[in-house]
């Protein structure tokens, strides 16, 4: 899906837990995720902290959609 | 018993008609058999029918890809045949190109079974193996008398409509295609067998090859941000309530795109999650935790990026297949061009 | 460690005043069997049936298939801790298995993950609970449960009525009996020095809701590798409280008849020297699937292993498990071979699996799971159909109004199981 998407030129970040599969699969950005039930959040730290882990992983998609990549990278800060 | 009708594709130069400097030759077909049709006729015996020829030179079906497949297949359609064979294209690049296409168009087009021939490294070759059938051919025209019992036989098997068995077993490249079968021995024996050999350094066989992902060169970055409009995609499976789309649990075969115009955030009460391959607990009480909606609008608010496109698409990564999931991408990726969308947030579960 | 696995061959099940066995036929109390399983307040309704080979009966949703087992002698219990009490000697000893009949659990489903067994038909050829007598236990939730209780409640119900049928077995002379010896580590190196030392790695899923195992009671997500002599697993060491995809799902019937434990028995001796199981786990965090790996490789290099088979269990990212085992395996300097199944798509032609590695060059295909199959109806469903279109390898509209329906193979429990214990494979075409 994101090579599909890609090809037309636009960049995507791939927010994935399984990082290894992102890789083979060859999304270009890549944040890894929390965890696989919740990628973009972390429930078990309650609603108020989980809710912050979001927002600063959109923030950090948003960083790398900025970022120009000439091969296959993982944004791990 | 009325004979079984058989058309014929080459290029100018197996025809007869000229090399290189006849390579622009559009499209013509001619009643009966040319060229190599004649060995392929004697090896088919009197049942079969090269019922007529059609021509084209490589170059101009490179380069008149759609008027030339157009042209060609309008020139089968008339003779209704019963298989259609393209080539044996050896090691001629062009030539092999054009009997791919050609072929997987009439397949797609017309519903006639089709098979051609090439060398294995054709670049035709990988480009339709997965489509057409294509007979394993040394890298030389002047192999063609090896490879005419091979293809006859196919060409039968396909005309009364036989059971093709396997590559190796009938002589074309493996399509990578994969079929299941009950193997003699069960799973584990076979491999506590394979790893006898290989601790002993003996050849042994693998049943799967690894196979190699395609890759996309990235995207150039969005360079104005607070411009930028931005969608979100996901294969974690959100969904409205009672998946008004039916997408699969596992192994998807559609993808959905759900209204997000004026929400601050997922509300369990609106969406849910149907993907089979995780524990949907906590997706199911605040969806947000895979399409991060709320914190998306916040930094829109603080006008962090320009906007959000007013939906989200979704389907399942579970099980999908590679291909369903690369169809996914170009029709998703179609629509964001067309909504002029700068940047995706795809996120995975 | 040494167990004996007496094996008492059952070819029937009937229902009768009492629950013992005689001439190669079960006979089940029904009233007490139900009112065993409604000791628990979650399940408010029970009833059993009979499933047996060649019948026009199809069993959905199926939750679980167990084999009934009893500890004769050397100490511990069947299941220990879960049902029975953990001991030392738990994997020695004597142990009778009542082969040829299973326990099956049915119930309204939790997830989408709960497959089908059809007893006739195209579709038992897939399944080897088609080739089982089965008896099978049809609950009903206590009103609106959490689907983790559910899940709970139904898997202690089926472990509960194996290990009550179990008890059956225990004064019985058994028709076979196969005795499995795993020494300790030093001793078994020195046993057949010639040999090449080979190990198991035993890849449990551990994903959460209706994808987890258990190991002595402790939830699979929570352990480390570790390892085990082979013959604790055939005492019901680990038990199964996943359903995965249905085709993928390791049973506890097939946790007891682990197909690369009996074959590595079987050239045990002859051209390998079977060393002992490394226990590990497919979880969802990937600090915990890089762990896990890195833990693995270091007990193939402490025990010196030459060579080892890794099964998975489930598909999609426990690929990456199988990947990161295999390549830091082979890394470590011990040879492997996978064993697993295949998600090409219906048509075949996409990517058999969702990660690969460039050591993963000797692999068994278990087949593959997405091809599709016409379910004929059948005269009785014991269970429900209702949920097929929703069940994994089902989609909207599959289902026809005379109860016929299409659907991928990975609806059958078992059928694609990723151990090697079917004959089903998969190749190139």
């Amino acid at each position: 899906m994101v090579k599909g998407i890609e090809k037309y030129g636009i960049p995507v970040v791939h927010l994935a837990t399984v990082v290894p599969i992102s890789l083979t699969i060859g999304a270009n950005r890549i944040i890894p995720g929390v965890g696989i039930p919740y990628p973009v959040a972390d429930p078990l730290q309650g609603e108020k902290d989980s809710y912050k882990i979001r927002v600063n992983m959109v923030r950090r998609a948003l960083a790398a959609l900025q970022t120009p990549v000439d091969e296959q990278t993982v944004f791990e800060k | 018993m009325a004979k079984f009708r058989i058309v014929h594709y080459m290029n100018q130069f197996f025809a007869g008609i000229g090399g290189e400097d006849k390579a622009d030759l559009p499209p013509e077909v001619h009643e009966g058999v040319m060229g190599p049709g004649v060995g392929l006729q004697a090896a088919l015996g009197d049942e079969y029918e090269i019922a007529a020829t059609v021509i084209c030179g490589d170059n101009y079906f490179g380069e008149n890809l759609d008027q030339a497949t157009d042209a060609v297949i309008e020139m089968v359609k008339q003779y209704t045949p019963d298989v259609f064979v393209a080539g044996p294209a050896f090691n001629a690049g062009r030539y092999g190109v054009a009997c791919g296409t050609i072929c997987k168009a009439v397949e797609e087009r017309l519903g006639i079974p089709v098979i051609t021939g090439m060398y294995v490294e054709n670049p035709g070759a990988d480009m339709f193996r997965k489509d057409v059938i294509i007979v394993e051919t040394k890298n030389s025209a002047a192999s063609m008398r090896q490879t005419l019992p091979t293809l006859s036989a196919l060409i039968k098997k396909m005309a009364n409509k036989e059971e093709i068995l396997g590559p190796k077993e009938e002589g074309y490249l493996e399509r990578g295609i994969r079929v299941n079968y009950f193997a003699e021995k069960r799973g584990s024996e076979r491999a506590v067998e394979m790893l006898v050999k290989k601790l002993k350094g003996e050849p042994y066989q693998t049943d799967l090859v690894m196979p190699v992902f395609d890759r996309v060169d990235p995207a150039p970055p969005i360079k104005d941000i607070k411009k930028a409009k931005l969608a979100v995609v996901t294969s974690g499976g959100i969904v409205p309530q009672g998946n008004p789309d039916h997408i699969e649990s596992s192994n998807a075969t559609r993808w959905g795109k759900y209204d997000i115009t004026g929400m601050e955030r997922l509300s369990a009460e609106q969406f849910t999650t149907i993907h089979g391959g995780y524990d949907r607990q906590f997706a199911m009480a605040n969806p947000n935790v895979v399409v991060p909606l709320d914190a998306l609008r916040e930094l829109e608010k603080a006008g962090e990026f320009g906007e959000l496109v007013n939906y989200f698409c979704t389907t399942t990564g579970t099980g999908t297949a590679t291909a369903s999931a690369a169809k996914f991408g170009t029709e998703i990726g179609k629509m964001l061009v067309e909504d002029h969308v700068d940047g995706v947030l795809l996120v995975s579960t | 460690m040494k167990l004996e696995l007496g094996k008492i061959f059952i070819k029937d099940i009937q229902f009768g005043s009492k629950t013992y066995v005689e001439n190669g036929v079960l006979y089940v109390n029904k009233e007490e069997v139900e009112a065993l399983v409604l000791e628990d307040d979650k399940l408010s309704g029970c009833h059993l049936e009979i499933a047996r080979p060649g019948e026009s009966v199809r069993i959905t949703p199926v939750k679980d298939v167990i084999e009934p087992r009893v500890k004769v002698s050397g100490g511990g219990e069947i299941f220990p801790g879960v049902i029975g009490k953990v001991s030392p000697t738990v994997g020695s000893g004597r142990t009778h298995a009542l082969e040829g009949c299973c326990v099956v659990t049915v119930g309204k489903i939790v997830g989408f993950q709960e497959g089908v067994i059809d007893m006739s038909g195209p579709a038992a050829a897939y399944c080897p609970f088609s080739k089982t007598c089965n008896l099978c236990v049809v609950m009903e939730p206590n009103g609106e449960l959490e689907t983790h209780v559910y899940e709970k409640a139904a898997r202690m119900a089926g472990l509960k009525v194996a290990s009550f049928i179990g008890q059956a077995a225990k004064e019985l002379t058994p028709d076979e009996v196969v005795t499995y010896e795993t020494k300790p580590i030093f001793e078994q190196a020195a046993q057949y020095p010639n040999l090449p030392k080979v190990g198991y790695i035993h890849m449990l899923q551990s994903q959460g809701l209706l994808h987890d195992t258990y190991y002595y009671g402790v939830d699979a997500k929570q352990i480390v590798p570790t390892v085990m002599y082979p013959t604790e697993i055939m005492d019901g060491a680990i038990v199964s409280g996943n359903c995965v995809a249905p085709c993928d799902k390791v049973t506890t019937y097939h946790h007891f008849h682990n197909p690369v434990i009996e074959d590595c028995y079987k050239h045990h001796g002859k051209d390998i020297n079977f060393m002992g199981v490394i226990l590990t786990n497919e979880n969802v965090f990937l600090a915990d699937k890089e762990r896990h790996s890195d833990m693995v490789a270091k007990l193939c290099q402490w025990m010196g292993l030459d060579g080892v088979l890794i099964t998975e269990e489930g598909y999609g990212n426990p690929d990456t498990d199988l990947m990161m085992n295999c390549h830091k395996v082979e890394k470590a300097g011990t040879k492997v071979v996978l064993i697993t199944d295949e998600f090409p798509g219906k048509d075949g032609k996409s990517q058999s699996l969702a990660d690969t590695c460039k050591e993963a060059d000797a692999l068994a295909s278990c087949g593959q799971g997405n091809a599709t199959l016409q379910f004929p109806a059948m005269e009785h469903v014991i269970g429900t159909q209702d949920f097929i279109e929703m069940q994994i390898g089902g989609w909207a509209g599959c289902v026809n109004p005379d109860g016929s329906f299409e659907a991928e193979l990975q609806i059958i429990i078992a059928s694609t199981i990723a151990n090697g214990f079917n004959h089903l494979a998969a190749r190139g075409y």
